[in-house]
């Protein structure tokens, strides 16, 4: 029952951008009632992460359509000082070729057209990666709001969310003002959230949380929440930059304000957790937590990416020792 | 399936564990076993041998032997001529080979995983990342009481052969819970595994002698209940732990009763998980499948009645089905799975049979459509819903994946509801309010309580019953002394025969002290004539009648019992304030020291200065035990979590107490004192030859603000009023210190609602003597240890 969306046949044709499409989040009025009856007891939600690698196994074939899936819900992401055009080009021929085309055929995945789910870029290199990416479905993300700290004047966040919109990005993702969250401050939070959004127009909003800033997992919570109300298409954990990264628990959380938020108001939201998930192993428990707790549907790339830079090629090395039986190394892959 | 399908689906793959090397070991041994005994396997004595079969498919797995008394007998006698050198290389000797246990399970962790798997039909999840890590932690927890006994527990020595059964659903858990510290602290051990589970035990033998544990050190005897029987009886054995069924521990109660066997029983439970309104509700369902759905719910100590708060019962009903949409039932070996194999055909035809009558009885199935494999024992999760305090399904014990869900409304209907059971075993209690958790907690009945968790295990917190789950605990420093005896008892002797009375010479021998007084019951601090109006002579060695005494019957029993029921208030009440009333009553009989002196000496023909030096003793009893009423706390322990977890001593409730006819008034200070001071309600019984000093006693209660009911005496036949108190079902705890055939029918009828015994087993307590007569022993006899988890974390 945890699919609560319905799939049609279960398992052949997995639904995914382009197919059974999903409504965008309509939002809600904040509902402080919502937030205010937010429990969260960390040491149980510890526990229920540390035992779901235990309870669910993924193995050799499953695994590697698992983590092909994976592939599929990256957003390649490339957010340092020293980005140049260049570098953004080749960060899009990977997200365009993710996996070497023998191994694509050794797994019987090439008519698959398997990419990753966008690719993740400051403003300025917008345009760049929309030019990269011509002729595919790969949508260009930007970072905005004064990423990573967000503490830029209001205004000049939505002025930022515009430009890039107007370059061609068809995803934006906000960084919330974390002060609205640690000082319970929930209306400036979800009047800010409201603006954001509407400001992205037709793209698609992901709320960073910034939950290494927000501490608790009570705060990741309520903060989940009104961003929701407040019409995010996505939340996301973290920009990368703080202190902690995107955690097991603190998904855990975010998952099941998700499922709260659709059970309220019956809008579907996705699920982006970023930084830190740098290996095979770390997606497949990502990929559990959200089977569980929100059902297959939760693990296409409209409604599931990682924020992530090398995590890629590790899935690479693991693709092809399904393949050969030998451990591979990071050379036999081409770099982003 | 191929790569593109799972890519399409993202179905879960089959991830079977591997289990050659289990194969290959048994392969190894032909697929048959004898017993384990003096460090080697040895065939058994008699044909005749038990099969043990993989729940998950119905094959079996291998033979072994079905232990007789002839194998007994050699177990027992390899244990005992082990145990000397094994006791005598001290402590520090032996923690080397409790380290040694540890590291061998460690060493060979899969192949005792995988074995259980097997052979238990639970979950490779569990007895991986559970059983064997529990497992290795008890060994390495107990090679520290072994380091440390010479100076922690010098008072003691121990036992000697230790007979132990286990139970089937945790096999090797429960082998360690049991031999680690029976090992530890210097005894030897005769081990029956359960029937249909005996492989890991016989592998871990195997391997500890390997690891160079001496040979008879641990003998393991395979069989079924006929071979525990003949354990539990066989004379060599000076203690019995048993973890299993209530009905078998009453037998086994019952069988040692009056051997002076030492006995802790861990039996069973239906144990409340409570859920308020300001829970984490979504980890509270978390906490569901872990309590219930945790080993297939063949878990002594799993929340099986669900307790939610009405204003979220719906809801949470709910979102529980939902959860359990998403179990997955299937082979042990398959590491995708939440539940495992029932044991056994029988035990999957008891709890479906128990379902039915649930269904039956009104209340509502629900079972998740998942895919249960289809050969070999399983059965799905199962919620019950509208189901009343008085079904069937919410009274017994299912032991199967089965909750029953009820609801409260307030705190206080929680709390009832929760200890609406015969049961005391374990609570969990969800909420966010730390306030009303940590109320909740000391209020349940049970000897282990999870706060915001459930099923919290480590072997150094203690682990044990209330009521009829059982008494004694395992784990912790509690759980050591249960594998201990105290050196300064051993010097007790059987009892000397007291000269008989002798016969009254005529009715004008009656020699009342002063003004004729009428000596009656005190019941509910009142002094109130018995029942039924007979009184019996109190005589003196010359024959002189120098009082009658109220001849008390079951009925005074009875309404002393009452009375004490309703004193419950004494348990809460501050230990500053037991302390100031046992004080008090200290002062209070000193100020009448002269009076009870020359009670004694006409009574039992003492020397005025004997009976002054037990009035003294008696004096200096009251302010012992006063000391202690604020000191005997209990302990937080740190288990290996974000957390604590805190040791309450609290009152066992209502003791009923048979005193003796040797030093009869500092006997029956020295007994109702310790009770007293650690919050229990006494219904004492005084001597039944000298039972008048019980009757100047009440007027030192009723001048020391004793409360009502604290305290109570119904004096008359010791035998009758013992066998009465041993038989009422409210009576928690029965010490019996008045001879070996009252000792021996207390123990054997406390099995009614398996109450506590404390009894001399006809051996003679020198009461003068400080070092037998009173302390820490008596105090730990008088309370029982309630462990309460609380992980934290924001």
């Amino acid at each position: 029952m945890s699919d609560i969306i319905s799939m049609g046949e279960t398992g052949t044709h997995a639904p995914g951008l382009h197919g059974n499409a999903i409504v965008r989040n309509a939002g809600h009025a904040l509902e402080l009632d919502w937030i205010n009856e937010i429990h969260v007891n960390r040491s149980a939600v510890e526990r229920r992460c540390a035992t779901l690698g235990g309870r669910r196994s993924v193995k050799k074939d499953a695994q590697a359509g698992w983590l092909l899936k994976a592939i599929t819900c990256i957003d390649l992401t490339t957010l340092s000082g020293d980005d140049t055009a260049a570098r953004v080009r080749r960060l899009c021929a990977k997200a365009r070729h993710p996996v070497r085309q023998d191994l694509l055929e050794a797994l019987g995945v090439a008519d698959r057209q398997i990419t990753t789910g966008a690719v993740c870029v400051y403003h300025r290199f917008v345009a760049e990666a929309v030019a990269a990416l011509d002729g595919t479905f790969i949508p260009v993300a930007a970072v905005s709001t004064g990423f990573p700290a967000g503490l830029s004047p209001h205004d000049t966040k939505l002025r930022e969310i515009e430009a890039s919109v107007a370059d061609g990005a068809s995803e934006i993702d906000i960084v919330v003002t974390r002060e609205h969250v640690l000082t319970g401050n929930w209306q400036a939070l979800y009047d800010e959230m409201r603006d954001f959004r509407q400001a992205c127009g037709d793209a698609h909003v992901k709320a960073i949380l910034a939950t290494g800033d927000l501490r608790t997992l009570r705060n990741v919570g309520r903060a989940s929440m009104v961003c929701m109300m407040a019409g995010a298409d996505f939340i996301k954990t973290s920009t990368g930059k703080e202190s902690a990264n995107a955690t097991l628990p603190v998904s855990l959380v975010m998952l099941r304000m998700i499922r709260h938020f659709h059970e309220r108001t019956g809008n579907i939201v996705g699920f982006k957790p970023a930084g830190g998930i740098s290996t095979a192993k770390d997606v497949l428990a990502y990929q559990v937590l959200m089977k569980e707790e929100l059902g297959r549907r939760w693990l296409e790339p409209d409604l599931l990416r990682f924020g992530a830079s090398s995590l890629l090629s590790d899935i690479e090395r693991q693709l092809e020792h399904h393949v050969t039986g030998r451990y591979s190394a990071f050379n036999r892959h081409p770099m982003a | 399936m191929t790569v593109a399908n799972f890519f399409d689906s993202l179905d879960y793959g089959p991830a079977p564990e591997s289990d050659s090397n289990v194969r290959a070991w048994l392969a190894g041994h032909d697929g048959a076993f004898g017993h384990f005994i003096n460090g080697r396997f040895v065939a058994a004595k008699q044909a005749g041998t038990l099969a043990t079969i993989e729940p998950a498919t119905g094959d079996k797995l291998a033979d072994t032997a079905l232990g007789t008394v002839e194998d007994l007998d050699d177990a027992v006698k390899a244990a005992a001529k082990a145990q000397t050198a094994w006791a005598a290389m001290g402590g520090k000797a032996r923690a080397r080979h409790l380290y040694a246990l540890a590291r061998m399970v460690q060493r060979h962790g899969r192949l005792f995983a995988v074995l259980e798997a097997l052979d238990n039909g639970k979950p490779i999840r569990e007895t991986r990342d559970l059983d064997v890590p529990l497992v290795a932690r008890h060994f390495y927890h107990h090679a520290g009481w072994a380091e440390l006994q010479d100076s922690e527990l010098s008072g003691f020595k121990p036992i000697g052969v230790i007979g132990q059964i286990i139970p089937w659903n945790f096999p090797l858990l429960m082998l360690a819970w049991k031999v680690a510290p029976a090992l530890a602290l210097g005894n030897t051990v005769v081990l029956k595994p359960a029937e249909s589970t005996p492989l890991t035990a016989l592998l871990f033998a195997e391997l500890a002698a390997r690891s160079g544990l001496p040979a008879g050190v641990l003998n393991v005897v395979t069989g079924d209940g006929s071979t525990g029987a003949a354990l539990v009886n066989h004379e060599g054995v000076g203690k019995i732990a048993f973890t299993g069924s209530t009905d078998v521990g009453r037998i086994i109660r019952a069988d040692t009763a009056g051997s002076g066997k030492s006995l802790t029983l861990e039996l069973g439970g239906k144990s409340p998980f409570i859920v308020f309104d300001d829970a984490d509700i979504e980890s509270a369902i978390e906490g569901v499948v872990d309590a219930i759905w945790f080993n297939q719910g063949q878990v002594c100590c799993a929340g099986s009645r669900l307790l939610v708060q009405e204003s979220i019962h719906d809801r949470f009903i709910a979102r529980l089905k939902e959860r359990m949409d998403t179990l997955r039932v299937g082979h042990p070996l398959d590491k995708a799975i939440d539940l495992g194999a029932i044991i056994d055909p029988t035990q999957l035809e008891r709890i479906s049979s128990l379902v039915q009558k649930g269904v039956e009885e009104g209340a509502e199935a629900y079972a998740p459509a998942i895919e249960i494999p289809g050969n070999g024992s399983f059965f799905p999760p199962t919620l019950l819903t509208n189901v009343e305090p008085a079904s069937t399904v919410a009274v017994e014990e299912i032991f199967g994946p089965v909750m029953v869900a009820m609801s409260f409304r307030t705190p206080d209907d929680a709390v009832a509801l929760a200890n609406n059971t015969r049961y005391g075993l374990a609570a969990s209690v969800w909420s966010e309010n730390i306030s009303l958790a940590l109320d909740i907690a000391p209020q349940l009945k049970a000897g282990v309580v999870w706060v915001n968790a459930t099923n919290l295990f480590d072997a150094g917190v203690g682990f044990g019953g209330y009521r009829e789950s059982g008494f004694g605990r395992e784990g912790g420093l509690e759980g050591a002394y249960e594998y201990l005896k105290l050196k300064s008892w051993e010097s007790r002797k059987p009892y000397k025969s007291l000269p008989a009375v002798p016969a009254v010479e005529a009715t004008d021998s009656f020699e009342p002290m002063d003004v004729d007084r009428t000596a009656k019951l005190y019941v509910g601090g009142k002094q109130v004539r018995p029942d039924g109006n007979y009184s019996i002579n109190i005589v003196s060695p010359k024959g002189k009648i120098i009082g009658e005494m109220g001849e008390g019957n079951r009925k005074d029993i009875r309404n002393a019992v009452e009375a004490a029921h309703k004193a419950s208030s004494w348990a809460s009440a501050s230990t500053h304030l037991r302390a100031q009333i046992l004080y008090y009553l200290g002062e209070n009989l000193s100020a009448r020291s002269h009076e009870f002196a020359a009670r004694l000496t006409a009574m039992t023909g003492a020397k005025k200065s004997d009976a002054e030096k037990e009035v003294s003793a008696s004096i200096d009893r009251l302010f012992t035990y006063a000391a202690w009423a604020d000191k005997f706390d209990g302990a937080v322990h740190s288990p290996p979590l974000r957390g604590v977890a805190l040791a309450m001593n609290e009152p066992i409730g209502v003791a009923g107490v048979i005193c003796p006819d040797e030093a009869p008034l500092l006997g029956f200070v020295s007994l109702v004192a310790p009770l007293v001071a650690m919050g229990n309600r006494v219904v004492a019984v005084p001597s039944e030859r000298y039972g008048l000093i019980a009757a100047d006693f009440y007027q030192v209660l009723d001048t020391s603000d004793v409360p009502s009911g604290v305290v109570n005496i119904v004096t008359g036949h010791a035998m009758e009023l013992a066998t009465t108190l041993a038989d009422h079902d409210g009576v928690d705890v029965v010490w019996a210190f008045a001879g070996a055939d009252i000792s021996k029918m207390v123990e054997a009828r406390s099995v009614g609602n398996m109450k506590r015994t404390f009894v001399d087993n006809g051996l003679a307590t020198d009461w003068l003597d400080p070092a037998v007569g009173e302390g820490r022993h008596f105090l730990r006899n008088a309370v029982q240890v309630k462990n309460i988890w609380i992980p934290y974390g924001e």
